[in-house]
């Protein structure tokens, strides 16, 4: 890759940090300083501009870079792993936007407390919270360091090692400052941004093929090299039955795991009404959807136009194939077009992770300024102290997520992203959903709900060949791998409904009837929501 | 699935011509919005004359709301939606991916030049979603939305002043 592409590419990306400070500065400047303010923004935003902002908060630079290019290696199974991305928005449509809009405030602990003594449950919703958003924080942080030296061709462990501490710093800037409102709107230009990318990449891989799709995808077989079973199931995930149960595990976090990922609970906050709420989601559908049916074409495009022996050579996991591609549909590498687009599409790829991560920043400073903070402290904190306490944990956070995202540069990011999602599956949905539609729901049903998903999740992790016992582990020398899958969903998810079941059972006090009725009359009716 | 328009079964509105209408700046005007309808699908149930149980607790109020007929009619109309639905959508993608995972060879059966079973299938799961997002969000708008502005209103002139209730 030449310099000129690193120069456009940084040029532009340094337009997109400066409009964002921009965005930070100007929404900041007569601040109220209020809780309401900072986590939500006011809860003042539009069903559109939340749908946008949902979009650019969850498709991240793993979606743009990693699904097209597993797609453009492995063919269909990087379909199938995207679908589970989409599906998961129905169980948060249906089961939580707007219930959680109507009974909460900031964060997930709000809906569970309403009903519960508050102290054990907000500590352990908070722990969740903050490890599923850490998780994902570092899984960014990892995608952003190999990016960096993937599209500027600088592999230096001093390039890598500065851009994540580049991003955390802005990530932090942001979200201290400027709170929900200036996320908010990184977000959305963002998803514009994101959005308008790939559909100029789209228009011009089906131009190249003349619109026909039949071609497009048997031209992409052919080139594969494996004919027909590149368009089939089997190619990535098809090994043994420890692979096969893997993906099945995988989706299943996949579409759990959603509905339970603080940083998403947290955009439903940021409308005025529960039904502003279902409107966002219905937008964020649209544009999720829409995103991810193009990435499919992109993702066939690229083994079609570049062939996948070109886009492993640039890169073993695929992650430079739609760069790659956007370069040969410019014009190729040495014409203007070529370095334009290549540079947009690099562009676009660190902006998403500023966004993202962003996101993912501002939920967990409310977990802790919010849940953890008060409760763990004996002395109750005023309101205004609560976003002084949030910054702080902003800032925190981001020097966790900066150190950790140094420390497991060499993890694969797909891998704790689904990881993320699987934590959230099992610690943060089982406590929702029982809170919300179980009538004899108790406190210590729901504290035993949260850490039995949590503990098995992370558990299972520790002793899985991610770890260790096999090659590509954090530590190969030692093996003390018992649990044949990287993914522990299918075993942990059902864990934490279990363990929310044995808790309620087993537990001395008897449910509160009239604080069920509660939660039950202001999930569906909003009566008393903030 | 039932059908989304027609009448009510539930006990019909006497009132809701009469009654003035709430100048609420949280809720977002019915019109506002693409492929909006006026929402004129069913008129809302009414919530029992509670109105002179001034004393007590928010804690009654609640109580007392959820054994409503409106409020039942809420539950029920979200439920019967809901959970078909979820059963529906979550059984149709588990089965996709096991499929999948179990019978590559089925999905690899050809249905017309490259396109295969996984294929439709797989483009069949993005259609799915969208049309079970667009069937939601007008269930709810013409079957829930009315009834339960009308149960929050109530629910919180009942609640107001009292121990434990709303602002």
């Amino acid at each position: 890759m030449t310099g000129h592409h690193q120069a456009l590419a940084l040029l532009l990306f340094g337009v997109f940090v400066v409009i964002t400070l921009a965005i930070t500065t100007w929404v900041s400047r007569d601040r109220h300083g209020s809780a309401e303010e900072f986590y939500a923004g006011g809860r003042l935003f539009s069903p559109m501009e939340n749908g946008f902002a949902i979009a650019g908060d969850y498709t991240s630079a793993a979606s743009l870079l990693g699904v097209t290019g597993l797609i453009a290696l492995f063919g269909y199974d990087g379909l199938l792993y995207v679908v589970g991305f989409l599906v998961a928005w129905l169980v948060v449509l249906f089961c939580v936007a707007e219930l959680v809009r109507n009974c909460g405030r900031f964060t997930l602990a709000d809906v569970v407390v309403a009903r519960m003594r508050e102290r054990p449950v907000r500590i352990a919703a908070g722990t969740s919270s903050v490890t599923v958003s850490v998780l994902y924080l570092v899984a960014q942080m990892v995608g952003a360091g190999s990016l960096v030296a993937l599209l500027l061709g600088d592999t230096s462990e001093a390039a890598r090692a500065w851009t994540v501490i580049g991003v955390g710093a802005l990530m932090v800037i942001y979200v201290s400052l400027g709170g929900m409102r200036a996320t908010t709107w990184i977000q959305i230009v963002k998803a514009v941004l994101l959005l308008g990318g790939t559909i100029a990449l789209t228009v011009l891989v089906l131009l190249r093929f003349h619109g026909n799709i039949d071609a497009l995808l048997r031209t992409a077989a052919e080139r594969s090299g494996h004919g027909q079973a590149f368009l089939a199931p089997g190619l990535k995930y098809g090994g043994g039955w420890a692979s096969r149960v893997d993906f099945i595990s995988l989706g299943l976090a996949l579409v759990l795991g959603t509905a339970g990922l603080p940083h998403i609970l947290s955009r439903f906050y940021t409308v005025p009404t529960a039904r502003a709420a279902r409107r966002s989601v219905v937008w964020s559908v649209g544009l999720i959807g829409g995103f991810y049916l193009m990435a499919i074409v992109l993702g066939f495009g690229a083994a079609a136009v570049l062939g996948p022996d070109a886009v492993r050579e640039s890169n073993s996991a695929g992650n430079t194939a739609v760069p790659l591609l956007a370069r040969n549909l410019g014009g190729g590498a040495d014409s203007t077009g070529g370095t334009v687009l290549f540079a947009v599409v690099a562009a676009i790829a660190f902006a998403t992770i500023l966004a993202v991560v962003a996101g993912i920043t501002l939920a967990a400073s409310a977990s802790v300024a919010h849940d953890l903070y008060p409760s763990l402290r004996r002395r109750r904190v005023a309101p205004r102290s609560e976003v002084a306490v949030a910054r702080i944990a902003a800032v925190a956070v981001g020097v966790v997520a900066i150190t950790l995202g140094l420390l497991a540069r060499d993890l694969n990011a797909a891998f704790l992203v689904g990881l993320a999602f699987a934590v959230s599956a099992s610690a943060n949905l089982p406590v929702l959903m029982y809170s919300l539609f179980w009538r004899g729901f108790t406190t210590r049903g729901a504290v035993w709900a949260v850490y039995g998903g949590l503990v098995p999740a992370l558990g299972l992790v520790l002793l899985s060949p991610v770890v260790s016992g096999s090659p590509d582990s954090l530590f190969p020398a030692v093996d003390f791998q018992y649990f044949p899958l990287e993914n522990p969903g299918i075993v942990s998810v059902p864990l934490g409904f279990l363990a929310g079941w044995l808790g309620t059972v087993t537990s001395a006090e008897p449910p509160d009837e009239a604080k069920h009725a509660e939660t039950e009359v202001r999930s569906l009716t909003g009566a008393g929501a903030v | 699935m039932e059908k989304y328009e027609g009448r009510d079964p539930a006990p019909a509105d006497v009132g809701a011509s009469e009654r003035p209408r709430y100048d609420d700046p949280w809720y977002d005007a019915l019109a506002s919005g693409w492929g909006e309808t006026d929402g004129t699908g069913s008129p809302a149930p009414v919530v029992p004359p509670a109105r002179q149980e001034r004393t007590g607790d928010a804690a009654e109020v609640y109580l007392e709301v959820r054994r409503s007929e409106a409020f039942q009619e809420v539950r029920s109309r979200y439920r019967r939606f809901v959970i078909p639905g979820l059963a529906l959508s979550l059984t149709w993608y588990v089965g996709y991916v096991v499929t999948a995972q179990t019978a590559p060879g089925l999905m690899a059966r050809p249905v017309a030049g490259a396109v295969n079973v996984a294929m439709v299938a797989g483009i069949g799961q993005f259609l799915t979603t969208f049309l079970f997002t667009w069937a939601y969000a007008r269930h709810a708008r013409l079957r829930r939305d009315r009834a339960a502005l009308d149960l929050r209103w109530n629910t919180q002139e009942l609640t107001r002043g009292l121990r434990g209730g709303a602002r």
